[in-house]
């Protein structure tokens, strides 16, 4: 009200503080992201589990590719990168082991993290890596404008599938858990309280955690199929899923406009690429010092 | 067992490059198996354990650089190794550590090509790679050893520039040069005078990634130090924030090319022999360098004023000295393990004032230098 106030006295706005003003650039903020995205849905999830943590924001990296959600290293206030498209993890790799005590995570999309990416996805997943992934899956290339992707549902229209898509599509956490992520788990963008839980675990987990979350695209994936706006998407992907923890995740597969499965699917124990590497670190020094 | 091995050494090249490495404070390699350079990684990877280095082998050359940048803005002197393919595929990071300004050495143990080519021989058709490989306008640095010392002290070389222009420095190699043994002599490691890259240790919230002062080169911080900075390969403002105008793209590429440009005496490195008074120019670089200087001495005993000009950074190029040059002498020769790459920078910076001439060298003939000696002799009896 206060602000409607000065509008209309012509006065200048007074700066109001934000809850998120230590986690977001505000000097960034109006993002570039549509009305209706999801994304900002998500980066508030990880906000808000960046905080319940109370973890020190000083050590926390976080590192994009390119594409929509690969702009959220740009709002995100801790050390943070913008790097080429799918090099998000092999970048976030050596920093990692540059500065074991970083605390990493790659905020980054479907586009970046399974195609472009897909083979830095299993390796570093396969290396179990201490990072966590969150991967904003919309179904589409937006930002290049509405192409294919690989996670788009079978019969699902984009501007390179005018007939409706006939590629069998990704299996993200299908893909994570056989490539050797330790946490995996799916939400909508909608599932906030949830989706900042698993955030929260898969943050603290050590070893590669992936984390997806079901997003609308309002600009093209909306239009193309004419599924209303953002809002009516996230409604729609919230009320369409079934909550199945620990479901296998070959089950997991995603039609078009068809019931979501969500949860928690994996959460298992194997030594991380420090850990590992560390040991045989001491036991080649051992040897090396005998000989 | 120390950081560095000082002291005279029989060893081939490619363990003097690994060395070289080491001894500049390199501790950092993230590579993928590719030959012939391979045996770089294999010697780094059997010392850096003494000296508390880290060493991966990434899932292809793509993330090896990326991996590199990311090691680079975590605090560490970082590293890849690679060949011609391998290079290919790195471009697009070579782009990116532009672009962020981030210090890393590239070496590339050149062989012939196209595609796969004929990999246990060596050529020097990535002379351009190496300079233009990218998309988009940028400056880069690139060495050219000759030697097995040579792979010892430009690699050193190669990491003070790159921390002190904060760039992807190149050192393009070959596999004769990492293959052949002879003495190297290491300094001891204080004799090394090694560069560090330009540190911020101002207050946290004033920190601006991009600013520069008169060297145009911005201080730089290590990640998980609490500036909570933010860059990106998008074309940025001081602030390292992604503006789209034309205005910032002249700020920020402007300074990232002129940061070599306006630098470039003091990168620019090259010997010379029996200028003075020559007539014939033979301009070269890495190991058919080797066979020039021999074929140049054996012309001089013949009566023939013929010199050398052997380059040592092939980009920045020494346009300045060649023209120099070019008005003095009448013909200028260019040997190379190619089709003709430093071969077009000599016929632009010569500007006419010289016949240039082109020799192409195969490998099995470089050793014996006759071609390089026939084009002398025919050139000096044209006169």
């Amino acid at each position: 009200m206060k602000a409607l106030e000065a509008v209309e006295k012509q006065e200048e706005i007074p700066p109001t503080e934000h809850p998120m003003d230590d986690v977001l650039r505000m000097d960034r903020i109006p993002h570039i992201w549509c009305p209706g995205c999801g994304i900002g849905l998500a980066v508030t999830a990880f906000v808000n589990a960046l905080e319940k943590m109370q973890v020190d924001l000083d050590k926390v990296c976080v590192v994009s590719g390119i594409g929509c959600t690969g702009r959220v290293a740009g709002y995100i206030k801790t050390d943070s990168f913008h790097t080429t498209h799918g090099r998000a993890l092999p970048f976030a790799t050596g920093l990692k082991l540059g500065n074991p005590d970083l605390k990493i995570v790659v905020f980054s999309g479907d586009g970046d993290i399974v195609s472009i990416g897909g083979n830095h996805f299993i390796h570093a997943a396969r290396r179990n890596i201490d990072i966590l992934v969150i991967c904003v899956n919309n179904f589409i290339y937006a930002m290049t404008g509405g192409q294919v992707a690989p996670t788009t549902p079978r019969s699902a229209y984009t501007t390179t599938s005018p007939f409706g898509n006939f590629e069998t599509p990704s299996n993200i956490p299908q893909l994570a858990e056989s490539a050797g992520a330790v946490y995996v788990a799916r939400w909508t963008s909608l599932h906030m309280r949830r989706l900042t839980q698993s955030i929260i675990e898969g943050f603290q987990k050590p070893g590669f955690s992936m984390v997806e979350v079901i997003s609308p695209c309002a600009m093209y994936y909306s239009r193309i199929n004419k599924l209303g706006l953002g809002i009516d998407m996230m409604k729609f992907y919230h009320d369409n899923s079934v909550i199945k923890h620990g479901e296998p995740t070959e089950n997991l597969d995603i039609g078009f406009q068809s019931q979501i499965i969500v949860g928690k699917f994996v959460d298992r124990e194997r030594p991380t690429f420090s850990e590992l590497y560390k040991g045989w670190k001491k036991e080649v020094k051992t040897v090396k010092r005998e000989s | 067992m120390d950081a560095i091995y000082s002291g005279s050494h029989k060893m081939n090249g490619n363990q003097a490059c690994a060395e070289g490495s080491l001894a500049a404070g390199c501790r950092f390699l993230g590579f993928y198996p590719i030959q012939p350079c391979f045996e770089i990684v294999q010697h780094f990877a059997d010392r850096c354990v003494d000296v508390d280095g880290t060493f991966i082998q990434m899932e292809d050359e793509i993330s090896a650089l990326a991996a590199v940048l990311g090691a680079s803005w975590a605090g560490k002197k970082a590293m890849t190794v690679t060949s011609g393919p391998g290079f290919s595929l790195m471009m697009e990071h070579v782009g990116l550590g532009v672009m962020l300004e981030t210090p890393c050495v590239i070496i590339e143990s050149q062989r012939f090509g196209p595609s796969e080519g004929y990999p246990t021989q060596a050529g020097s058709g990535d002379v351009m790679q190496s300079r233009w490989g990218s998309h988009g306008d940028y400056e880069i640095i690139t060495l050219s050893p000759n030697c097995p010392q040579e792979m010892f002290d430009l690699t050193v070389r190669a990491f003070n520039l790159s921390e002190r222009y904060r760039l992807p420095v190149v050192v393009l190699a070959d596999k004769a040069v990492g293959s052949m043994v002879e003495a190297v002599i290491i300094p001891k490691a204080e004799d090394l005078r090694l560069k560090k890259r330009k540190r911020y240790s101002g207050p946290k919230g004033k920190y601006l990634p991009y600013e520069y002062d008169k060297d145009l080169v911005p201080w730089m911080v290590k990640a998980g130090q609490g500036y909570r900075f933010h860059v990106t390969g998008l074309t940025h403002d001081e602030k390292g924030y992604p503006v789209m105008n034309a205005k910032c793209q002249e700020w920020n590429v402007h300074r990232i090319i002129n940061k070599v440009r306006l630098f470039s005496d003091d990168i620019i490195d090259y010997e010379e022999g029996y200028t003075e008074d020559a007539e014939v120019l033979v301009v070269c670089y890495g190991s058919v360098s080797r066979a020039a200087v021999r074929a140049v001495r054996q012309v001089r005993k013949e009566g023939i004023r013929a010199g050398f000009f052997r380059l040592k950074t092939l980009w920045p190029f020494p346009e300045q000295r060649i023209l120099e040059l070019a008005r003095q002498v009448r013909t200028i020769i260019v040997p190379e393990m190619n089709y003709g790459q430093a071969f077009l920078e000599v016929d632009r910076c010569s500007r006419g004032k010289a016949e240039t001439i082109f020799v192409h060298q195969d490998f099995p003939k470089v050793r014996s230098g006759v071609d390089i000696i026939n084009a002398i002799r025919k050139a000096d009896v044209k006169a």
